[in-house]
């Protein structure tokens, strides 16, 4: 079984890029050009020394004592909380500047949903000198103002989007929209693992250093690469797919992502992809995403903006189609109480989204002798007014 | 066999006036109307667009005219039967144009034979790639006899250009610039190199040149290099601000015909 992408930019049946043929160059030059600047030793030494120096990896996997006792298992936290700027988005965004820089581009845009990946992207424009315009829908800033303003801070323009619901799917239309219309010398830094071909390989690949690290930290913890699960958030899926990467060929690791069910997978106020989507083309890819019957994109719900998207990246949705990852969700509440858990047990307050992949912890019974790693996506202070509002502490 | 867009393209070499409006905008039994006034009033092609919740190709007004339309209860199985219900009364091509998602629900079979029987001549589907078409939809299409158009624009490369030429039957859907629709007021020297550019290649389909064509000025420069021009967004902007349809789509046709209205 081939779990990455193939020569035309699919995996299964999933992925290809579904764009307008106004976008077809700039796409085209990504696409011929990615893999050979990406594996160039050059690049990947500026690379690893930005992600060392600058982003503070490698980040640490954590043995976490008392929610190993809690689960019966032996459980491990990936600390991508700790990264600068607050989750891994930082991996993504550090990769695809020198990518750019490298194709000769002078100016970024980028989408953010609850602005972590808006965030990353003003960094590393700040870091690098270059103009940057980050689109965010108008709800979204009105939800997420620190971030809006920590944007402003490091020098970007912050657009808002005032199509459609005006949240991450109508950011992405808007940057999408901007790149037709300027063409030449911008790039779009896509913070998933979606989009059109190569974004979804791209965007994995620069994930995966995620559990490269996991593999090499596992060897020094139990003198063996491949823990028995992992656990992961899915919106868009860049932290799974960077959290799963190599892991996919080890049939023994199980891959677990966890979708956001919001006020419950009935409730018609649900994030779960793959508990209430089907095949169709969002935002360039062919994936599986949340529809009418008719085709029109339906509004997702999540207490976690990051995982408030309607649909998965290509790759998961493969990954779903052959059974390679076991999909489950977990709701607002849940979410909520399991951030609260992890604060009191380890001191960790995490990001709503990584809060989902604690909560999945209970739908499962471990063997004593199992080892659990749970990718900690982001931390918590970006979420503070949502835990304080929710109250239950 | 002959559609209608082939007919109309050898027998009318140059000012083809197509012009889109989205179906079920500004009301949702309007599209028929809508399409009798145009033909009446000497519009040569008829586009009609399928609405959609995330029309990314698109600009503001054309984009609120989906959101419109998509309220007012407007579905692709919906905009078929009013298709089979005008072609009673209009006999100039009909084409469907829109994002590929709705097609691919009502599933592409079945899309293809009702939308050929219910009248539709062809269609456009931005965000369908090429490679896609030929592998996936050609056949099924060239078997009702339906066309699809492509897009190119002025970064389109010239061998791709050509590549576009030989899968196409009927014509090319010139867009006049790097940008989403919406009307401009007229054209750079930089878009008049484009036209020119590809009028030069001598291509084996004619083409038609959208995106910014708002008044008689731009549909005489477009028409002067191209067999014609496609007009969108100035016309759903008039749609929405008509007081009464048949009369005001009158006015517009013969205005971008003729400057002395």
């Amino acid at each position: 079984m081939k779990f990455t992408v193939d020569e035309k930019g699919y995996y299964g049946r999933f992925g290809g890029a579904f764009i307008p043929e106004m976008l077809y160059p700039n796409v085209e030059e990504l696409r011929a050009n990615y893999l050979q600047i990406i594996t160039d030793p050059g690049y990947q030494r500026d690379f690893h020394k930005l992600l060392r120096d600058y982003a503070g990896r490698p980040t640490p996997l954590y043995l976490a004592k008392r929610l190993s006792e809690r689960h019966h298992a032996t459980i491990y936290l990936k600390r991508e909380d700790l990264c600068h700027t607050g989750s891994h988005k930082i991996n993504n965004t550090i990769g695809q500047i020198l990518l750019a820089q490298r194709l000769g581009k002078q100016k970024i845009i980028a989408e953010t949903g609850a602005g972590q990946h808006g965030v990353a992207t003003a960094t590393v424009c700040a870091l690098m000198g270059m103009e940057c315009i980050v689109y965010m829908g108008k709800v979204d800033m009105e939800r997420q103002r620190p971030n809006v303003e920590r944007m402003r801070i490091l020098g970007a323009t912050v657009v808002p989007a005032l199509s459609g619901s005006m949240t991450l799917k109508d950011a992405t239309n808007e940057a999408m929209r901007h790149w037709i219309n300027h063409p030449t010398e911008t790039h779009y830094i896509i913070g998933s693992v979606v989009g059109p071909h190569p974004y979804p390989d791209m965007v994995a690949r620069f994930q995966s250093i995620i559990s490269d690290e996991i593999k090499r930290q596992l060897v020094d913890e139990i003198g063996n690469p491949a823990p028995d699960y992992v656990f992961a958030c899915v919106g868009g899926g860049s932290n799974a797919a960077g959290a799963f990467y190599n892991f996919l060929d080890d049939e023994h690791v199980n891959l677990v992502a966890v979708e956001a069910a919001g006020k419950g997978l009935s409730s018609g106020e649900s994030a779960a992809t793959t508990a209430l989507g089907k095949p169709g083309v969002l935002h360039g890819s062919k994936t599986i995403l949340m529809q009418t019957d008719d085709g029109q994109v339906v509004e997702p719900h999540s207490v976690s903006a990051g995982l408030d998207y309607p649909g998965i990246g290509p790759m998961h949705a493969h990954l779903f189609d052959v059974g390679r990852v076991h999909f489950v969700s977990a709701t607002d509440d849940e979410a909520l109480k399991a951030g609260i858990d992890l604060s009191r047990a380890e001191g960790i307050i995490p990001a709503l989204e990584s809060a989902h992949a604690i909560a999945a912890l209970n739908q499962f019974e471990f063997e004593s002798d199992d080892v659990v790693v749970i990718n900690l996506s982001g931390r918590g202070d970006k979420d503070l007014e949502t835990y304080i509002r929710w109250g239950k502490y | 066999m002959k559609n209608r867009i082939n007919k109309l393209l050898s027998n009318k070499p140059k000012d083809i006036l197509s012009v889109y409006y989205t179906a079920g905008f500004p009301t949702l039994n309007d599209t028929g109307t809508i399409a009798e006034s145009l033909a009446a009033a000497g519009a040569d092609i008829i586009e009609i667009g399928i609405p959609y919740s995330d029309p990314v190709a698109d600009g503001p007004t054309i984009q609120a005219s989906n959101t419109v339309a998509l309220k007012n209860g407007m579905r692709l199985s919906t905009l078929i039967g009013q298709v089979k219900e005008i072609r009673k009364k209009v006999d100039i091509p009909i084409i469907l144009m829109g994002y590929i998602n709705p097609v691919l629900q009502y599933g592409i079979d079945k899309f293809a034979a009702d939308a050929s029987a219910a009248g539709v001549d062809g269609v456009i589907l931005p965000d369908m790639p090429m490679d896609e078409y030929i592998e996936n939809y050609k056949e099924l299409f060239d078997l009702v006899n339906l066309s699809n158009t492509f897009l190119i624009s002025p970064t389109t490369s010239e061998e791709r250009v050509r590549k576009i030429d030989a899968v196409s039957d009927g014509f090319i859907y010139a867009v006049s610039a790097s940008s989403i629709t919406g009307a401009k007021g007229k054209f750079d020297k930089q878009q008049l190199d484009y036209f020119r550019r590809i009028k030069n290649m001598n291509l084996k389909n004619p083409y038609l040149i959208g995106f910014g064509i708002s008044n008689h000025e731009t549909f005489n420069t477009a028409s002067s290099y191209g067999a014609g021009a496609i007009v969108g967004s100035a016309f759903v902007e008039l749609l929405k601000n008509a007081k009464h349809l048949e009369t005001d789509i009158t006015t517009f046709v013969k205005s971008l015909r003729n400057n002395n209205v």
